[in-house]
C-alpha cells in the first residue's frame, strides 16, 4: 500500500466520506462496485419470493401491501445500480452478470416461499436483518452509497410492520395458523443466521477496513439476535436452535452455523437459484423491445 | 442513442429548500420526470421535484482562504473578555 492509499484508509477510518469524483485506491473502487452491486442484486432478487404470492395473498388489503413492497425493493435496485454505474459498471454489465449467475445476491432469496406464513417472517425478520446492515450502511464511506440508504430505510421500515401485522395476524387466528408461522420461523431459521455472513473480525474483513461496512458481520447478527429474538418468543414461538440463549454478559450464544452451506446457496447452489435466475433472464428477454422502442423514440 | 444521468432535487414541504436526492437514468427528460416521480415522490414525500441533466450542474470545490478574513465571520469577534473589562469599567460586573 503506497502512501496515498495509507493516507486514504486513515481518512476513511476516522470517518471521513468519499465522493464519486474523489481519488480513491482502485482496489476501495472495485471492492464497493462488489458490495453495492450485490445490493442492488439482492433487491431486484429478492422481490421474487414476494412476488410468488401477490395473487395468492389472503385479501385485498395484503395484495395491494405486497405490491407496493415489491415496487419498493424494485426501486431500491435501480437507485442501487445508479450508483454502482457512476462508478464505473453500467447497468447492462451488472444485469448480465446477474443473470449468468457470474454475481451473487443475498443467501435469503434462494429459497422457497412455501406458504404465507414464510411471506410473513421474510417481510418480518429478513427484512429486520436486512435493515440491520442497511442501518449500518448509512455511514458508509462512499457518501452517494450512504445518502441513497436513508431513503431506503426509509421505505423498509413499512415493510417490517406490515410483516409484523401478517404475523401477529396469524397468531391470533386459529391453531392451523400459528402453526403455519412457527413452520416458517423454523425452515426460515438457517438462512436467517447466516444472513450476516461468517463471523469474519473486522479487521480481516476488507469491507470494514475500507469502512464500507461500518460493522462486523457478528456485531450485526448480535444486534439481529438482540432486537428479535425475543419478539419471537413473546408471541409464543419457538427457534429451532436448544443452544440459543442470551449470556449475563449480554452476547447471545447459539448453535455455531453451517457456513458450507451459506457458501453452496449464494454460489448459484440454492433451491430456488436456478429458477429464479430462469424467470429474470426470461423477463430480460421479453422486455428488450421496451428498451429498444423507448431508447429509439428518444433519439 | 445512448440514456443519460438526471439529477433529482427534491422539496419536502412547501417553503423548505430543495435538497438533492439523487439521480435517475433516462433517454431523454420526459421519461426522467416519469422516474422520477416513481422514486422520490409516490408515498407523498416530496411536494415538488427539480430535474436535471447532470451536465447542466457545475460544481465548485475549492473553498481557500489564504487571508483567514475571519473578521466576516462570527468566530472573528470574541467579545467575552472585553465585556468583561467593559463591565468592570462601568462597574456592573457580578461578583
Amino acid at each position: 500500500m503506497d502512501a496515498r492509499e495509507q493516507e486514504f484508509v486513515e481518512y476513511v477510518q476516522s470517518g471521513g466520506q468519499v465522493e464519486t469524483s474523489d481519488w480513491m485506491p482502485d482496489d476501495y473502487r472495485s471492492k464497493l462496485i462488489r458490495f453495492i452491486e450485490m445490493h442492488a442484486n439482492s433487491e431486484l432478487m429478492g422481490v421474487l419470493p414476494e412476488r410468488e404470492w401477490i395473487l395468492r395473498a389472503p385479501t385485498l388489503q395484503r395484495k395491494l401491501a405486497l405490491t407496493a413492497k415489491v415496487q419498493d425493493e424494485v426501486g431500491h435496485a435501480q437507485l442501487i445500480y445508479r450508483v454502482v454505474e457512476d462508478l464505473g459498471k453500467p447497468r447492462e454489465q451488472s444485469l448480465a452478470d446477474l443473470i449468468s449467475g457470474k454475481a451473487k445476491f443475498h443467501n435469503v432469496f434462494h429459497y422457497p416461499t412455501k406458504t404465507w406464513g414464510d411471506v410473513g417472517v421474510i417481510a418480518w425478520l429478513v427484512d429486520a436483518a436486512a435493515i440491520i446492515s442497511q442501518k449500518a450502511l448509512l455511514k458508509c464511506s462512499y457518501a452517494p452509497y450512504a445518502r441513497i440508504m436513508k431513503k431506503i430505510c426509509w421505505e423498509e421500515s413499512f415493510h417490517i410492520l406490515h410483516g409484523r401485522d401478517v404475523i401477529l395476524t396469524l397468531m391470533n387466528g386459529t391453531d392451523e395458523q400459528r402453526e403455519l408461522v412457527q413452520e416458517a420461523v423454523t425452515r426460515w431459521w438457517a438462512p436467517l443466521m447466516h444472513f450476516h455472513g461468517n463471523p469474519i473480525l473486522g479487521d480481516q474483513d476488507p469491507m470494514y477496513v475500507w469502512r464500507i461496512k461500518s460493522q462486523s458481520n457478528e456485531e450485526a447478527r448480535q444486534q439481529f439476535l438482540d432486537g428479535y429474538v425475543p419478539q419471537i418468543w413473546e408471541l409464543g414461538l419457538t427457534v429451532p436452535d436448544p443452544k440459543l440463549r442470551k449470556r449475563e454478559d449480554g452476547v447471545w450464544e447459539y448453535t455455531e452455523p453451517d457456513w458450507d452451506e451459506l457458501k453452496h446457496v449464494v454460489t448459484g447452489h440454492g433451491p430456488k437459484t436456478a429458477e429464479r435466475l430462469d424467470l429474470r433472464r426470461r423477463f430480460l428477454e421479453q422486455e428488450a423491445w421496451v428498451r429498444e422502442v423507448v431508447l429509439a423514440e428518444a433519439a | 442513442m445512448t440514456v443519460a444521468v438526471f439529477e433529482v432535487f427534491r422539496q419536502e414541504k412547501r417553503g423548505a429548500a430543495f435538497a438533492h436526492a439523487g439521480s435517475v437514468e433516462a433517454p431523454d427528460a420526459t421519461f426522467a420526470q416519469a422516474f422520477a416521480h416513481e422514486q422520490y415522490g409516490r408515498r407523498q414525500e416530496s411536494v415538488a421535484l427539480w430535474i436535471v441533466p447532470r451536465g447542466a450542474i457545475h460544481a465548485v470545490t475549492d473553498f481557500h482562504d489564504e487571508l483567514e478574513k475571519t473578521y466576516h465571520r462570527v468566530d472573528g469577534y470574541s467579545l467575552k473578555a472585553k465585556l468583561k473589562e467593559a463591565r468592570e469599567r462601568a462597574g456592573t460586573a457580578t461578583p
